[in-house]
């Protein structure tokens, strides 16, 4: 309790500080470069330099941070990848090197692009027929609530979740997992569902499906609404099935929301890394490039060169998304 | 939208898909809570589905030992109730492990040396001897019995108090709220300065922000590390500290608190902002009472989210935080139960329910502003 005391304090004085500088370095600002009075000649001067400096002073705490905590790391980072062990001797190439002859590698890599298609595409696809669905019943408010819902549970709250699914007893044991006393029920053998290869890989996938379906669905069912009726009711009258309807004349107006679940789908499950670490850590070909990059920052005291490169590799794949982002971010921009 | 007003095989088609889909993805969260509160006995040898439903239980139970025996009409008796007056029934007994379901109850069996067991329905059981009981080992009795349906809130109790869990959720508060507020007021201000203020390299400024959004945490954390261990040394409180982690979760939150905010006090009327500014307002003023309390709503969506990533983070925990119990969160606790903890269901379902009850009371009781939030960081 005493703990969270301190916490509350802290997070007062946090803000009281933060608050003492905006304020403070306004007030001195005001102070050196007086705006309100003088002669008309010092008054523009000083205003100038007035309305060059706030905005730094607004910006300057996020800047800062920024700079310290992603902008740099960023960059140390490509550094320490020509780097060894311990960050301090220079190793070339050689980390590279070993990425491309590491077996390890290659399976977190395959696992990854295996989930990248499958996680995006599964969760979109849902999240759209749930979207659909939901907007003509009287109960599709209650149901999206439901389907929304595992937006809030962490990716290892989730992991219990499912492992207790997936959960396998020997012998001739009741099975108290779901998903084995289907299988017995229906008269299979039940199975250890997370160690099978390369299956395994779709049974943690699943979770995240589960957790991202709410977010696709909630954006896209805003999307829908946007739909001009009049669009929907001339497809109507020209005598459109409901399936006619839904495949030519929603998705392509909603083909832009599409592309942004997908894309923020994708950049999550690159960084894919409490799902594989709490399931399996990476046991019966499952690892995947978070959790390897993980295990080379800790493994026999830290390797930060090959961890500094898998996390590179990870960069390497979310660049062509950042950029479409730019360039996205831009042009609405200039829209405005 | 298409609404048709007639009850075609479609309609129905319709609520029956959904209401699957509900089902789907209700089912394990729910099957997670009913495992929680039920008996652990129960809990590991039926399925939650079966919960309301009386189980069959293969037990084995101590008699009681032999210092209690009593003598009765020549025979040494020792009695006692299996279930200690718990509720429960017995169908089936034996005296051997390699068959405890040998004999129904009610049968009084033979066993060596003239001795003899009964076990009856409702668990009473008595060994007779023709001699005295001697040794202080009790002997076994093995049954089968049907267990009426038990719920306790004891895996709780368990768990807040032996396993850790309280001590976890008090850290996990330390580092959230601070986490939560502290980047909405720095935020705030970069926000106002690049929606309403003009200054050179503006463009390019939130140019970087949205290309910060996504980059992945994974490049950050090792040259991190390595600044938290230098920095630890030179103030001599080690690497990991909660004013460590709480600016770490600062500097990652705020590219999406920047853009969120930006977006929406971008959007403001700029008439409002204009005339303040003719009557002399200065930037400052305009951002604390016009812009600051206009933006409730985006403020409130970009708290409920970080308040989510923070809560549920287990990455940043674990690399600026550290494995001790002093400064283990939820999360953490809830992985390390997984692996010490993994067939002890009624440990884990209970942890895991603890871990995700603050979460989702946040996202029932604030959905409409998550929403909002989400439209406004995704889709324009």
């Amino acid at each position: 309790m005493g703990q969270l005391a301190s916490a509350l304090l802290t997070m007062i004085l946090g803000v009281l500080g933060c608050a003492a500088y905006f304020y403070g370095s306004n007030a001195l600002l005001d102070k050196i470069f007086p705006t309100k009075k003088g002669n008309a000649q010092t008054v523009a001067h000083n205003l100038r330099i007035a309305n060059m400096v706030r905005p730094w002073l607004f910006l300057g705490p996020a800047v800062l941070l920024l700079t310290f905590y992603l902008f740099y790391p960023v960059i140390d980072s490509i550094r320490l990848s020509f780097f060894g062990r311990s960050g301090e001797e220079f190793v070339g190439l050689s980390n590279y090197i070993w990425l491309f002859h590491s077996d390890e590698f290659f399976e977190s890599f395959r696992n990854n692009m295996l989930w990248l298609v499958f996680v995006p595409t599964a969760a979109t696809f849902f999240g759209l027929i749930i979207a659909t669905m939901t907007d003509r019943i009287w109960w599709g408010n209650i149901a999206k609530s439901l389907i929304f819902m595992p937006m809030a549970i962490s990716f290892v709250g989730a992991s219990v979740i499912w492992k207790f699914i997936y959960d396998y007893r020997s012998g001739g044991d009741d099975q108290i997992g779901l998903l084995n006393a289907l299988v017995v029920f229906f008269g299979g053998e039940p199975q250890t569902w997370i160690a099978i290869p390369f299956w395994n890989n779709f049974f943690l996938m699943i979770i995240l499906v589960w957790i991202q379906t709410g977010f696709a669905m909630v954006i896209l069912s805003a999307a829908l609404r946007g739909i001009p009726d009049e669009t929907i009711e001339a497809a109507v009258l020209d005598g459109a099935s409901g399936v006619q309807i839904f495949f030519k004349i929603m998705v392509p107006q909603i083909w832009g929301t599409i592309a942004v679940v997908w894309t923020t789908i994708t950049i999550l499950v690159l960084k894919v890394f409490d799902i594989v670490l709490a399931m399996t850590n990476g046991q019966w070909g499952t690892q995947v490039l978070a959790n390897q990059m993980f295990d080379w920052m800790f493994r026999g005291g830290g390797d930060f060169g090959r961890g500094a490169v898998v996390a590179i590799v990870i960069m390497v794949l979310v660049i062509p998304i950042m950029v479409w982002n730019i360039k996205r971010a831009n042009a609405e921009m200039e829209g405005r | 939208m298409i609404t048709s007003s007639k009850r075609t095989p479609l309609t129905y088609l319709v609520h029956a898909t959904v209401l699957f889909l509900v089902i789907m993805w209700t089912i394990p969260t729910a099957g997670l809570f009913i495992s929680s509160i039920r008996d652990k006995d129960q809990l590991s040898v039926s399925g939650w589905w079966t919960a309301l439903s009386t189980s069959t239980q293969q037990l084995v139970t101590r008699a009681n030992d032999p210092s209690t025996q009593t003598l009765e009409g020549g025979l040494y008796l020792i009695q006692g109730n299996i279930f200690d007056g718990a509720p429960g029934e017995v169908t089936k007994f034996g005296s051997s492990s390699l068959k405890p379901d040998a004999f129904d109850v009610g049968t009084k069996v033979e066993l060596k040396r003239g001795q003899t067991l009964q076990v009856m329905k409702n668990g009473d059981y008595t060994f007779a001897s023709p001699t005295e009981w001697k040794g202080s080992r009790s002997s076994r009795i093995f049954y089968t019995a049907e267990t009426p349906p038990r719920f306790t809130l004891d895996n709780y109790r368990e768990v807040l108090s032996a396993e850790g869990l309280g001590q976890s959720f008090i850290n996990s508060l330390t580092v959230t709220i601070p986490a939560t507020i502290i980047p909405i007021l720095v935020a705030a201000f970069a926000a106002y300065a690049l929606a309403w203020m003009s200054f050179p390299g503006r463009a390019l400024l939130l140019a970087a922000v949205v290309g910060l959004l996504v980059v992945p945490l994974q490049m950050s954390l090792i040259p991190l590390l390595k600044s938290y261990n230098l920095i630890g040394e030179f103030f001599g409180v080690g690497s990991k500290t909660y004013v460590g982690i709480w600016l770490a979760h600062t500097g990652f939150g705020l590219p999406l608190a920047i853009y969120l905010l930006r977006n929406y006090i971008a959007g403001l009327p700029s008439e409002i902002i204009e005339s303040a500014r003719v009557d002399g307002a200065s930037d400052f003023d305009i951002f604390r009472k016009i812009v600051l309390p206009l933006s409730f709503p985006a403020l409130a969506s970009f708290a409920i989210f970080q308040f989510l990533w923070v809560w549920n983070d287990l990455l940043i925990a674990m690399v600026f935080l550290g494995n001790d119990a002093e400064h283990l969160v939820l999360t953490g606790q809830l992985r390390e139960l997984l692996g010490s903890r993994g067939g002890n269901w009624e440990i884990l379902t209970a942890s895991a329910f603890i871990t995700i009850i603050i979460p989702v009371c946040v996202f029932f009781g604030l959905q409409r502003y998550l929403v909002r939030g989400l439209l406004a960081g995704s889709v324009k």
